[in-house]
């Protein structure tokens, strides 16, 4: 049963890759019309920057505006990248026509070469590819994964839950000391959830401390998902705890060092980041909760290891503050102010100070006996 | 009267730095300038187009000291009768295998002794004055007088005499002839430093004259006028900054009307051609006017005087003074004197407190500016091609600004730009600096020229400028001063003192040139950008069309062409500008280096020069008409151009 599902999903998959040929293909038209009628080649990309990302307050999350910027040819600021979409565009055109998936490194690879009669490479970094890609997504409203692109492998999850990845059923439970590698693409035509007896999904934000969760089995005392994204998670992570809160009804808690870092990666699992405003419709989770580390539990927890914060970090401290989904919260302004004022940082690892063990026997269960979390 | 005689030869003898003697090198050069400006200066009195030979001969020095005597080396000049004459040379084997035909170049910067001789083709000096004009100090027509002229104590030549002699015990030699039909003198002069009286060593009558000149097959010229002066000299030969080449240059800049044949000492021949084909008029004498007079001047001008009366000698002795006038100074100096001066009073009985309130009372004065006719600009299209044949840039542009008046004394500035071309961009810009057409080579810093050149902000003008300094780039900045006076700052005449009213009309004339560069500057860099948008675009084309070609069906090549079309069509300026240089600017395009005629464009690569639609016009008016009215004209025309 479980194959035919598979095999459904992906049919349908294909439809909607399809659909991205044709959109593919419109863009090639687009410019063949624009020259025969002696115009300038261009199309409008959604601007992917603060200016036009908006805070849904009913939502709450942080939802993409309409401004877009018009990318032409003939533009002296914008004729390589004029150039440089065109060329991600037909590369993803093969990749959709022979229905295949790459990774973005790939593409830059697919995309890289020397402009014929000059000493200029089309792209001469992968950070120069990255950006096209997305502006890609946005300009013809077709995610990465639609374009047959996927990002490396990045993250780990284990836990009480058996799972059906790409064909091959997978019992979460049974994965070592690695875990089970989050894929980039963790659509439904590539991973169906199946038993599970997890209470709520637990993610964690370094690949460390998410060891020594796995390492004391935390996940079958509490009967939790653990997951971490290794810093700030990518969008497979995302995608997958997204997927987990809403079909499997599965509270959402967020691990983090205190740093502004921290606050961050929380901001973006729950609202949605600046940047891929557009995907915030599918990844955000506004019901995920922060459960540490707070700047309280310093003195809460007797923690000595804390290191003095920096301008950077006051100034990010100050930017996150103002942040419209922070500005209104009470309880995060003084969590935030809090920070200011005891002037410190601290690191999931200083608990280890007291104990190896001490973040999982004592820290976090404290934590959820008192419900200290913030919302 | 005596006693002051001796103690000018002998103070120069002794100070010979204050004249530019100061070390073998200067003292080179400042025997050719002193010769050369004497030469010019004399020719244009005479209303001759000025032809000059300068041979530079050096007598000695060279690293290894072989016998023969080189025969190309020794071309051109006069068999001399003991002198060291002794050639050297490392690749003569070479050079007489070559044929000899040009002459090879030697080594002459060991050599420490010279031979100087300037020859003109001037109105020649009759015999009885020959001896006082090369053998007094202070002797000449120069210094009693106020009027624009190169020469201005008659201290030069004569102080370079007396330095050969004192360096070398060789006389000066002079050989004059006034015309076609008289005969040519031949002196040789020594100066008695003591009494400051020329000493005649040889005195004769030539039938003929039979001059060397470097520029003919046979090396020889009869010469039907002019005169020569040889100076032999202790110095040292050197190329580069501060030279005689160097000098010779901006002379030439400056004098375009002047041919100038220049035989360096190792053999290389130059000649810098005639361009302009007028002599530059002759410009008036004017008497001093009063705001420049000094107390100690007034004071003796009154026990000169010829008049009777106080009222009178105001009148005639200066400049822009009325009857009125006069009687103005008059009361306000018995105001400030409390005792009788009228328009009445005797000059005879002017004591010293009545001087120094005469004086205070001038000061105090309205007096009218004195008349500025007196002033022979070089005139904009002069400079132009004064530039145009010995500075290879692409622009020139040049202004004459209206006579102006310092301390009484008239002036006038005139700016010349030359950019880019084969110029070095990644130098300070050169500023060549000039006084009544002569080139001034040192010190720049105290000079005015400079000062106003560092205070202008070239960044306005599209010049990059390190703080307190010139600009930096492919840039010769020509300033002239024209003046019936030009303040130096020293007896060698090698700075321009920096009065405000100098420096202010210098910034002035700086900052119209200046605007028309950043025009030329702005419109190149606007080209520039065009072509390289238009490079961008191309370079792209080709992936733009591979890509769409994987997407859907297309004809790479129409839909090559059609982006190329439109590409070409979105930077049409290019092309444009393009037209715009190719056949320079067209008079009704905006714009305003459009039809000016005072801007030359030159096509480097092609090497065609291209002027104003007007340059034509204006350069036959320029034939018949004074040049300074020309000038005065394009000034007008510029400053109205502005207020429009």
């Amino acid at each position: 049963m479980a194959t035919t599902k598979t095999r459904t999903k992906a049919a349908s998959g294909r439809k909607k890759k399809n659909d991205t040929g044709v959109k593919l293909e419109g863009m090639a038209k687009l410019v063949v019309d624009a020259a025969r009628s002696g115009e300038d080649p261009g199309f409008d990309i959604p601007t992917r920057s603060l200016s036009n990302a908006a805070f849904d307050e009913k939502k709450k999350i942080i939802m993409m505006g309409d401004a877009s910027q018009r990318r032409s040819f003939f533009n002296l600021g914008q004729a390589k990248r004029f150039m440089q979409t065109m060329l991600v565009a037909s590369g993803c055109k093969e990749l959709t026509d022979q229905g295949k998936t790459t990774s973005i490194r790939d593409m830059f690879y697919h995309c890289k070469h020397t402009i014929p009669g000059t000493k200029e490479n089309t792209f001469d970094t992968q950070d120069e590819s990255d950006p096209i890609i997305e502006d890609l997504e946005v300009a013809i409203t077709s995610l990465r994964e639609e374009l047959g692109l996927y990002a490396e492998n990045k993250g780990a999850m284990v836990g009480p839950m058996t799972i059906v990845d790409n064909g091959d059923t997978i019992e979460l439970a049974r994965m070592g000391s690695g875990g089970w590698a989050v894929p980039s693409i963790v659509e439904e035509h590539i991973v169906q959830f199946q038993k599970c007896s997890a209470k709520y999904v637990l993610l964690i934000e370094k690949g460390a401390v998410w060891n020594r969760f796995n390492q004391d089995r935390f996940w079958e005392k509490d009967r939790c998902m653990i997951i971490h994204g290794g810093g700030q998670p990518p969008r497979g992570v995302r995608r997958l705890v997204y997927r987990m809160h809403h079909e499997l009804k599965l509270p959402v808690f967020v691990l983090t060092d205190n740093d502004p870092w921290g606050y961050y990666i929380y901001s973006v699992v729950k609202q949605g980041s600046i940047n891929l405003a557009f995907e915030s419709q599918r990844m955000a989770i506004p019901a995920a909760r922060f459960l540490g580390m707070s700047a309280f539990d310093r003195e809460e927890f007797g923690f000595t290891n804390v290191i003095g914060l920096n301008d950077k970090d006051r100034s990010r401290i100050k930017e996150i503050a103002a942040y419209p989904w922070f500005a209104g919260k009470r309880h995060w302004q003084r969590e935030i102010n809090q920070m200011l004022k005891s002037g410190v940082k601290m690191e999931l690892e200083t608990a280890s100070t007291k104990d190896f063990s001490f973040i999982t026997e004592q820290y976090l269960p404290a934590k959820m006996k008192k419900k200290q979390w913030l919302d | 009267m005596k006693q002051k005689e001796i103690a000018v030869s002998e103070f120069f003898a002794k100070n010979r730095h204050l004249l530019g003697f100061d070390n073998p090198r200067k003292a080179l050069l400042t025997t050719v300038k002193e010769a050369v400006d004497n030469s010019l200066d004399a020719c244009e009195e005479a209303g001759i187009l000025p032809s000059l030979h300068v041979t530079i001969e050096a007598l000695n020095g060279g690293q290894k000291t072989t016998e023969r005597v080189k025969e190309g080396a020794t071309k051109g000049k006069k068999p001399r009768k003991s002198d060291d004459l002794v050639l050297i040379d490392d690749d003569i084997g070479e050079a007489a295998s070559a044929g000899g035909s040009g002459a090879p170049k030697i080594n002459v910067s060991n050599a420490t002794r010279f031979r100087v001789t300037v020859r003109d083709n001037g109105p020649g000096i009759v015999r009885a004055q020959i001896p006082n004009v090369f053998g007094r100090l202070l002797y000449g027509s120069k210094f009693h007088r106020l009027r624009m002229s190169r020469g201005q104590q008659g201290i030069g030549i004569s102080a370079a005499g007396m330095y050969g002699l004192l360096t070398t015990g060789q006389p000066v030699q002079i050989v004059s002839k006034t015309g076609a039909r008289a005969k040519a003198h031949r002196f040789e002069l020594a100066i008695d430093t003591l009494k400051n009286r020329p000493e005649i060593t040889r005195d004769e009558i030539l039938d003929e004259w039979d001059a060397p000149a470097a520029d003919q097959p046979e090396g020889h010229e009869k010469v039907k006028q002019g005169t020569s002066v040889t100076i032999t000299l202790e110095g040292k030969f050197q190329r580069g900054r501060a030279s005689v080449d160097e000098y010779l240059e901006q002379t030439a800049i400056a004098n375009p009307h002047a041919e100038i044949v220049y035989a360096a000492p190792d053999g290389e021949l130059r000649v810098f051609p005639r361009e302009v084909k007028e002599v530059p008029d002759t410009p008036d004498e004017i008497k001093p006017h009063p705001y420049g007079v000094e107390l100690g001047v007034l004071m003796r001008m009154l026990k000169e005087t010829e008049n009777k009366h106080l009222g009178g000698f105001l009148q005639n002795a200066f400049s822009r003074v009325s009857s009125n006038v006069a009687r103005e100074i008059c009361d306000k100096a018995q105001k400030i004197a409390k005792s009788t001066i009228t328009t009445q009073t005797y000059c005879g009985s002017i004591d010293h407190p009545m001087v120094e309130a005469i004086h205070k009372a001038i000061q105090e004065t309205r007096i009218q500016n004195p008349p500025t006719d007196c002033l022979v600009p070089i005139g904009p299209q002069q400079i132009l091609k004064g530039l145009l044949k010995e500075i290879k840039a692409e622009f020139y542009t040049a202004e004459t600004r209206e006579p102006s008046v310092y301390r009484g004394n008239p002036f006038q500035i005139e700016v010349g730009m030359a950019f880019g071309g084969d110029l070095p961009s990644d130098e300070g810009a050169r500023v060549i600096r000039f006084a009544n057409r002569v080139p001034l080579l040192y010190q720049p810093s105290a000079c005015s020229i400079t000062k106003a050149v560092v205070q202008t902000n070239w960044r306005n003008y599209g010049m990059s400028q390190p703080r307190n300094s010139v600009p930096e780039g492919p840039l010769v900045v020509f300033v002239h001063m024209a003046s019936v006076w030009v303040p130096f700052t020293s007896e060698s005449k090698e700075a321009i003192a920096d009065y405000d009213e100098i420096r202010k009309e210098i910034r002035l004339a700086l900052s119209e040139c200046g605007r028309k560069l950043n025009t030329y500057i702005r419109r190149k860099q606007k080209v520039a950008r065009e072509h390289q948008r238009r490079d961008i675009f191309t370079k792209y084309i080709g992936e733009v069309v591979a890509a769409c070609g994987k997407m859907t069906k297309v004809d790479a090549k129409k839909l090559y062409a059609q982006l190329e079309a439109v590409a070409k069509t979105r930077t049409v300026t290019a092309d444009m500008q393009f037209d715009d240089e190719g056949n320079f600017i067209k008079p009704q395009r905006a714009g305003k280096l459009d039809g000016d005629q005072n801007v030359v464009v030159v096509e480097r690569e092609t090497g065609t020069v291209y002027e104003g639609d007007e340059a034509g016009k204006s350069s036959a008016v320029a034939k018949n008409a004074k040049p300074a009215r020309a000038a005065a004209a394009d000034g007008q025309l510029f400053e109205d151009h502005e207020a429009a």
